[in-house]
């Protein structure tokens, strides 16, 4: 018996097709991984299933039965969970006040024999939860632990699951695939959406490929190996493999001393942060998300004063040390040190989204000449220069940058600040969101700067790219540097520990 | 459809957002809702008042542009889009300045107390100088004071621009009881009498509209061409973004501001020294207002901005005209007024969003 199954489901978005004749079948007690490179569909056709959207064109079946899901709470009729990837949950409430949050029950409602049922749940499928505590003391994986007991409690049958990793370390993803394993033991049909392929591998029955809104099949785990799935997910055969070249000669261009920032609500974001950075060798940082990577990158960049502590940059052409801190970034740019900065908020920071791409490359060099009216001469050369070697697919240079897909986006982005001719180049999660191709240029165009003997900055989530990318890596957890470690000889679970550091406990440089 | 489990029915029609129109599938829809509106109008006005709808309608024409009326109008039209084209640069900024009528009123009260006390006193020409610099520098100041307080603190800036209004009003006021000791709540023009601008072929009005017409396309190519426009443009998008690059934000939002002010105050200027030579609180008349309908119907577009502030005056006049001839209450016209801005405004939604109809399931079985 088929748990669920999608028959021709097709959903457009004006002009955009999302999904196209998707054709999809969940067994009872399997767990299938929806495959597919972002803006596949995946999420679309989810939210199909789970009432958010309704299809266009096409039928589902619950049980074998022909169902409409025209909301939510059809879906949880038919005992559909969905565990979104952005928590839905109320702060200030605890995890059982979350779990039972909109139930209509009948009965008079008793927090006691919820709180026990939640407790029941928990032992049931190895959840690790305490009813009683307040979201806003949890951390990321507890809130997720909460989301899915939540869809449980409501007795989904059938959960879905949004890129549940992508927020957790290696330690947390694999007690959540523990879990996900009892559950199926349990008879409960579990869809998990992904892109990262050792997760398929090691934890689904099947999976099923969607490429372009399109889908392509659906395959056993056990039967198939990455290099076939990344095939059937890009369209042709990639190799994964970056090039990591040894470091040039690398002198030190930017150096971190005991860098501390206070935030305004008084909470200590950098703590005492210590590091160098060299020319021609790619720096990695990792750490859980909000750990301090951004406030670290942008106390660099000049957008926040650090409360205490050194940034000295050292100048290629002189040896001249220059002290970067409490300087804005047209002092920074002024003095003559060539920092580009491709923050993790492209289109709300790095670009802005209803601009064109002409004006976007504008906005570093705006200013030059003593006209006071737009020279667009320059950035109309730039745009197009970009579009033709980035191989940026848009209609013109005149298309707002909001419109591109995230890797055309990014593209434009990068394109801009590394024509900027950078000695210091510092990116924030330059791939999240991008397909294979597009992530793989990003690497080789950082690569690129590195051999041309830029010292570049690389904050990364996907470990297994840190590793293969970076010469070292820099590892912080709750705002302070828990080690530094070789790119080339770390293990991941090593890297995993150390982002999961307690406070206090720091490392020498190696 | 026979063993469902449950009754749920399927939507009828869902709505998507449009990536791109036409141009002229935009105007189509505009001309549409438009027609529909002076349709709904008709009906209206046919059973609640029982007069004929089309002699209503060339009432609202003629009140606007019939005999003798149509400088007048273009008049009121150039005074209503200078004050659009003052708020529009902060607007753009996405600072929503909803103080423009003090600013106005500031610049009026500059401009007339410069022709009460300094009339006579100096040549006319310099008069005419000293009214343009100190309304233009009263609007500024009016205007930069809630900017710096933004800027810097973070206030409300609706809030904060919208009770500076009532402080321009009353001290309108005060200067009424100081200018005139026998408590008239207008001083007009036997007390102002200097500073007049010289009148162009017989009429104050037109280098009032001459004026505004000028100032039109200077701002069209400041906010498009200039680096200051542009500055505007990237921190209205996105502050984060200006922070990125090292816009100076706190400058801009100032600098910004003032140029704000500065055109309100000009209004000012033109309103008291180029047309009524007279002054009351109430001289501005609600156009502060109005003008952030202008400028929101223009999306920002000092060229498109004329159109706009012509619908507008055009629909005021000619209701005005239509109560008055047809001895409806006033409130009629306001009715009519807010009927066309209703299908004008809510046509905007058809032209950013489709509605789709799905087919009905039994249609798609047969299909197949």
């Amino acid at each position: 018996m088929n748990a669920l199954e999608l028959k021709n489901v097709t959903k457009r978005f004006g002009d955009v097709i999302a999904n196209k004749n998707i054709n999809l079948t969940v067994r009872s007690g399997e767990i299938l991984a929806i495959l597919g490179e972002n803006g596949s569909g995946k999420t679309t056709l989810m939210n199909m299933i789970s009432g958010i959207y309704y299809p266009d064109e096409g039928e589902i079946f619950v049980n074998g039965n022909p169902v409409t899901i025209s909301s939510p709470k059809d879906a949880f009729d038919l005992k559909i969970g969905m565990i979104h990837q952005h928590f839905k949950l109320v702060d200030l409430f605890t995890a059982t006040e979350n779990i039972v949050l909109g139930i209509h029950d009948k009965h008079k409602f008793n927090l006691k024999n919820a709180e026990k049922k939640v407790a029941e749940i928990s032992a049931k499928y190895g959840f690790d939860i305490d009813p009683k505590k307040k979201i806003y003391e949890m951390s990321v994986s507890e809130k997720q632990t909460v989301e899915i007991v939540k869809v449980l409690y409501r007795g989904a049958d059938i959960l879905i699951l949004d890129e549940p990793t992508a927020v957790l370390t290696p330690q947390e993803t694999e007690k959540l695939f523990n879990v996900i394993k009892n559950m199926k033991k349990d008879g409960k049909s579990i869809i998990i959406i992904t892109h990262k392929m050792h997760e398929v591998l090691s934890v689904s029955d099947r999976v099923a490929i969607l490429r372009r809104g399109e889908y392509i099949d659906t395959v056993v785990t056990a039967e198939t190996n990455e290099a076939e799935l990344t095939e059937m997910m890009v369209g042709k055969k990639i190799s994964l493999n970056i090039n990591r070249t040894e470091p040039k000669e690398p002198t030190d261009r930017l150096i971190i001393e005991n860098l501390n920032l206070t935030n305004a609500e008084g909470v200590k974001v950098l703590d005492d942060i210590s590091f160098t950075a060299k020319s021609g060798e790619i720096l990695g940082i990792a750490g859980i998300a909000g750990s301090g990577q951004k406030e670290l990158l942008e106390s660099i960049a000049g957008l926040i004063n650090s409360s205490k502590g050194n940034i000295t940059y050292i100048d290629p052409s002189n040896n001249n040390k220059i002290d970067l801190r409490k300087k804005t970034p047209v002092q920074i740019r002024e003095l003559g040190v060539r920092l580009s900065f491709v923050p993790e908020d492209r289109l709300g920071m790095g670009l802005v989204g209803n601009m064109d791409i002409i004006n976007n490359m504008m906005l570093r060099s705006y200013k030059n000449g003593h006209s006071i009216f737009l020279d667009k001469k320059p950035p109309k050369q730039l745009a197009n220069k970009i579009i033709d070697e980035l191989e940026v697919v848009t209609p013109s240079a005149t298309t707002p940058v909001r419109r591109l897909s995230g890797g055309n986006v990014q593209k434009v982005l990068v394109g801009r600040e590394i024509a900027a001719a950078p000695t210091v180049l510092m990116a924030a999660y330059p791939v999240r969101g991008l397909d294979i191709n597009s992530s793989y240029t990003i690497y080789n165009l950082l690569n690129k700067q590195k051999e041309n003997g830029v010292a570049v900055i690389f904050v990364g989530e996907d470990l297994d790219v840190l590793l293969e990318l970076c010469d070292r890596i820099l590892v912080i957890s709750s705002g302070a540097v828990s080690g530094i470690v070789d790119g080339r000889t770390a293990k991941k679970e090593e890297i995993g520990l150390l982002m999961t550091k307690a406070k206090g406990a720091k490392e020498n440089e190696k | 459809m026979k063993n469902k489990i449950k009754k749920t029915h399927e939507p009828l029609f869902h709505i998507s957002k449009r990536t791109d129109i036409s141009f002229s599938r935009g105007v189509a829809i505009r001309i549409i809702a438009i027609l529909a509106a002076l349709v709904v109008c008709a009906i209206v006005t046919k059973v609640f008042t029982g007069d004929d709808p089309i002699s209503i309608f060339k009432t609202i024409y003629l009140g606007a542009f019939g005999s003798g009326r149509t400088l007048v109008t273009i008049h009121e039209i150039a005074i209503l889009l200078c004050i659009s084209l003052a708020v529009t640069p902060a607007f753009r900024m996405k600072f929503w300045n909803t103080g423009a009528e003090g600013q106005v009123l500031i610049g009026c009260l500059s401009t007339a107390m410069c022709m009460f006390y300094l009339g006579g006193k100096v040549p006319d020409g310099i008069l005419i100088l000293l009214m343009a610099i100190f309304a233009i520098v009263s609007g500024i100041i009016w205007a930069v004071i809630p900017a710096f307080f933004k800027a810097h603190w973070g206030t409300n800036e609706t809030l904060f621009t919208l009770m500076l209004n009532y402080v321009a009003i009353q001290l309108i006021e005060f200067f009424l009881k100081v200018a005139d000791k026998t408590g008239s709540n207008v001083v007009g023009p036997d007390l102002l009498t200097h500073g007049w601008f010289p009148k162009l072929f017989g009429t104050n009005y037109l280098l009032n509209i001459l004026i505004v017409a000028i100032l039109t396309i200077v701002l069209y190519i400041y906010l498009n061409y200039s680096k200051h426009g542009y500055e505007i443009s990237v921190v209205g998008e996105s502050e984060n973004t200006a922070k990125y690059i090292g816009i100076n934000v706190k400058k801009v939002i100032v600098r910004t501001m003032a140029v704000s002010g500065a055109i309100c105050g000009l209004a000012g200027l033109l309103l008291v020294g180029g047309a009524s030579h007279s002054i009351d609180s109430n001289l501005a008349g609600g156009r502060g207002f109005t003008a952030i309908m202008v400028s929101w119907l223009a999306k920002f577009n000092p060229i498109t901005m004329i159109l706009t502030s012509l619908l507008i005056v055009f629909l005021e006049r000619g209701a005005d005209e239509v109560a008055s001839k047809f001895g409806l209450n006033a409130d009629f016209s306001a009715i009519l007024t807010g009927i066309i801005l209703f299908f004008i405004i809510g046509c905007e939604f058809f032209i950013n969003y489709k509605i789709n109809f799905n087919r009905s399931k039994n249609n798609k079985k047969e299909e197949k």
